[in-house]
């Protein structure tokens, strides 16, 4: 036995760094083991920005309120009532203490970016981003006493009937093992562990990008798994969103995405349009993009404007593929450019009269197509042309273990003294959809529920 | 400016810094840290006016780079302090004036250097003119004007001081047209009073938050906009003192040296001491900076950072060596260094001051015509 713990963390992101502070904070002591170096620490956390805290009444660094009804109502809808309605409960309520917890731990807020009209009233924005937050929270966590190792590999959890003692892991000197008396399992999803998405979605999966870590493999929530613990979500439910085609495999982040989709028409490697660009506002509808492409032959679609929707959208990672011509643009989409201008005169010949604005639900709308585009339909017809290549940008997974209102992890035998926070147990709450900075406001809520219990169980 | 002006030394740093400008206007994290990404987002286009015109906004703080989900080992290698503090050197290069002083940017620290041993070297051989080789390392109690007359001071000075500002009305032209700034006389006085106490302040050191930069650790730190503090207020405190021994002299005929309680002497020595404290200071704190942060510039930051480390401190020695016979060669190492620190003035690290008050200036105009956010902004999640 190489070190003694009250407690151990598994995953140094948001989630994970809260339970170890507030464990520390509780009393016990800490071990903290991230697999990544140091320069990449912090898992998706790094590429967040916000977070989304419940405030019956004014709140800096937010506007207005934002109460339990109607955060409540919020996430009833995303989810289709797919959620554990004590854990939504006991989420919301525990939210509304979040910002003032990780001021209070180092963290500044600032008014929401800009971009972001819709999310001024519900959501706090970390200045600086979510790197910025990890920061201040290792810095935390090493004044308080935390150990932090990093590249800790291989990690292998000894757990036995629910009851888990130690665990082992590499480390470029060699293999150590460290004993706790709980264990806080905050490690993320599976969603950079291409294997795993090939077994949920066959061969689709390889042409899948990973928005964040190439370390989330979910190695620790297989683990809990074949241990025994209960499962929430399905393999197969992920967070994915249209980002560009030439982002790198893995963590191309915010960066990646193309937010022209409701200013134009999305057609597939058949150059046929397959769903509503138009149906909502892009914030809300982003996220199901994801999943349509990866839905299509060779889950690629390409996003198609004309010069009328420049200086709408949100400037690019990537230039934009320009051609004058629909044909032409179709030659180097490598479509079929007769198809391709078919669909285009189709969809421009059903455009129907109304006045543009696409800051509201306009009434510019197509009628008569089999796909119709019900908001901001202009024809494509002005050069010149200009495309995005589309891919599935997975952001997370929801399959998770399931917990209790301790964060406690659910066997179906006895009690346990695993406890878990974050993405690896937000399913719990998040059961489908999402809302902006819920995986952030989950990992707030249960990390510090996690650290307290455990170092409570602990001693 | 035109593509066919731009060194060959600029324009990989120019490509570079539109790279991660195109980044960064996709991701927009920082906007909240200084003034740098909201004036990127008013904009799609980078060019080498853009670049010249951000990197001189740029204040560098670090929190950027400490704050940046693609800085290395990420493959899109993002770090734009270091790239901004290339494109800023090279914009004094590209704007100075006139055009054939270019070189004096390139290895200023040795035209430095070799200014300050020849300068030094002239007021030497003027003293031994007047005073004979004795007078040199004797005690003079007439005090400096025994040795170095007055007139030569003042003329030497001042023909200093008319170049300097003859150069700097040119930089300032040339900068502001890069701006695209209108006619100054056009432009509300609320813009000048927001971007001088922008300056004043160093706003854009604190992060955002206030709490200081990062360049030293991924934490802030309030240390180097203290010691820049220090160092700009001791300068203008110095310069106060000056103008205030100028009007002693001519207006009141009244010539040094002044007693310690006089107003010239008390601006001198808290202006000295700050200065010296200051740079010394930042000095210290550019060794501690963090190795990706570090920017090999040859010496440029440096020599201006040295010469007010010796002006201050020969400057804050002589009034103790008066009856000293070190006092003929402390005088004539603080001249020379005074010099040298006109000639940075001119065409050195001291232009910084000017670009980044015109480049505060374009900032606080835009924001005062509210130049159009893009709309496009509003379709993000």
């Amino acid at each position: 036995m190489d070190r003694e713990y009250d407690v151990i963390v598994v995953g140094g992101g948001h989630a994970g760094l809260t339970a170890a502070i507030c464990a520390i904070e509780s009393g016990a002591s800490v071990c903290l083991l991230e697999i990544s170096p140091r320069d990449m620490r912090g898992g998706n956390s790094r590429h967040t920005r916000n977070l989304r805290p419940m405030h019956e009444s004014t709140a800096q660094p937010m506007e207005g309120v934002y109460g339990f009804d109607e955060y409540m109502d919020d996430l009833l809808q995303v989810t289709g009532g797919q959620t554990n309605l004590e854990l939504a409960a006991l989420t919301l309520r525990e939210s509304s203490s979040s910002v003032e917890w990780l001021a209070r731990h180092g963290v500044a807020f600032q008014p929401p970016l800009t971009g972001t009209l819709h999310l001024g009233r519900s959501n706090a924005f970390f200045l600086g981003g979510g790197k910025a937050l990890i920061n201040a929270l290792y810095h935390q966590a090493e004044s308080l006493g935390v150990d932090i190792v990093y590249e800790a590999q291989e990690i292998a959890l000894n757990i036995h009937s629910s009851r888990f003692s130690s665990l082992t892991y590499r480390q470029d000197t060699g293999l150590l093992t460290i004993e706790g008396k709980a264990l806080v399992a905050a490690s993320g999803g599976f969603e950079a562990n291409l294997e795993w998405l090939e077994q949920a979605w066959g061969p689709a999966a390889s042409n899948f990008l990973i928005r964040g870590t190439p370390y989330n493999r979910g190695d620790i929530l297989k683990q809990l798994l074949d241990a025994g613990s209960l499962q929430v979500g399905n393999a197969k439910q992920c967070h994915a969103i249209a980002v560009d085609g030439r982002a790198p495999k893995f963590d191309g982040g915010i960066v990646s995405r193309v937010d022209s989709v409701p200013l134009g028409i999305v057609v597939n490697k058949n150059a046929d349009r397959f769903h509503d660009e138009g149906e909502d506002f892009w914030p809300k509808r982003y996220a199901i993009w994801g999943r349509l492409i990866a839905e299509q032959p060779g889950q690629i679609a390409y996003a198609l404007t004309d010069c009328k929707a420049d200086g709408l959208h949100i400037p690019t990672l990537f230039p934009p593929i320009v051609a004058d011509s629909i044909e032409a643009l179709a030659g180097q989409l490598s479509l079929d450019p007769h198809k391709l201008r078919r669909t285009v005169d189709d969809y421009n010949s059903s455009v129907q009269a109304g006045n543009f604005d696409h800051r509201v639900l306009d009434d510019c709308r197509t009628n008569g197509l089999n796909v119709e585009k019900t908001h901001w339909a202009r024809p494509i017809d002005s050069p010149p042309f200009r495309a995005y290549p589309l891919r599935p940008g997975i952001t997370f997974t929801y399959l998770g273990v399931e917990v209790n209102n301790r964060a406690q992890v659910m066997f179906r035998q006895t009690d346990s003294n695993i406890f878990a926070a974050g993405e690896i147990m937000a399913g719990n709450v998040l059961g489908n959809g999402y809302l902006a900075g819920i995986g952030m406001t989950i990992g707030s809520v249960f990390g510090r529920i996690a650290g307290r219990e455990a170092a409570s169980y602990a001693s | 400016m035109p593509v066919d002006q731009t060194s060959i030394l600029k324009l990989p740093i120019i490509n570079e810094a539109a790279r991660l400008m195109t980044i960064c206007n996709a991701c927009r994290y920082c906007e909240g840290h200084c003034a740098v990404f909201p004036a990127m987002e008013r904009r799609l286009i980078f060019d080498e006016a853009t670049i010249d015109y951000l990197s001189n906004l740029c204040h560098q703080c670090g929190a950027c780079y400490q704050h940046c989900q693609y800085a290395a080992p990420h493959e899109f290698n993002v770090n734009v302090p270091l790239v901004f503090a290339k494109a800023r050197n090279e914009s004094y290069v590209t704007h100075a004036w006139p055009g054939a002083m270019k070189w004096m940017f390139r290895a200023n620290g040795l035209f430095a250097f070799a200014g300050f041993l020849l300068f030094t070297l002239l007021f030497v051989a003027a003293t031994i003119h007047r005073t004979g080789f004795d007078g040199l390392f004797t005690m003079h109690a007439g005090g400096f004007y025994s040795f170095i007359p007055h007139q030569i001071m003042a003329g030497v000075f001042g023909m200093a001081g008319l170049i300097v500002l003859i150069v700097w009305f040119f930089s300032t032209r040339n900068f502001w047209q890069a701006l695209i700034l209108p006619a100054p006389w056009t432009i509300p006085r609320r813009v000048y009073v927001r971007s001088l106490g922008d300056a004043l302040t160093l706003k854009n050191l604190g992060g955002g938050h206030g709490r200081g930069c990062y360049e030293t650790s991924d934490q802030p730190s309030p240390t180097k906009r203290r010691f820049h503090h220090l160092t700009m207020y001791g300068f203008l405190l110095c310069f106060i003192a000056t103008c205030l021994g100028t009007f002693y002299h001519y207006g009141l005929a009244l010539p040094a040296p002044y007693g310690w309680f006089t107003a010239p002497k008390i601006f001198g020595m808290t202006g000295g001491l700050s200065l010296l404290a200051g740079s010394i200071g930042l000095l210290w704190h550019k060794y501690s900076t963090l190795s990706d942060l570090q920017h090999n510039d040859q010496g440029f930051g440096d020599t201006l950072t040295w010469l007010l480390i010796i002006t201050s401190a020969t400057g804050l020695a002589l009034p103790f060596l008066k009856s000293s016979p070190m006092l003929a060669m402390m005088l004539c190492i603080h001249l020379a260094s005074v010099l040298c620190l006109f000639l940075n003035f001119a065409w050195g690290k001291f232009l910084h001051s000017i670009y980044r008050l015109l480049a505060l200036i374009a900032d606080a105009l835009e924001k005062e015509r509210g130049l159009v956010e893009d709309q496009g902004a509003y379709f993000d999640g």
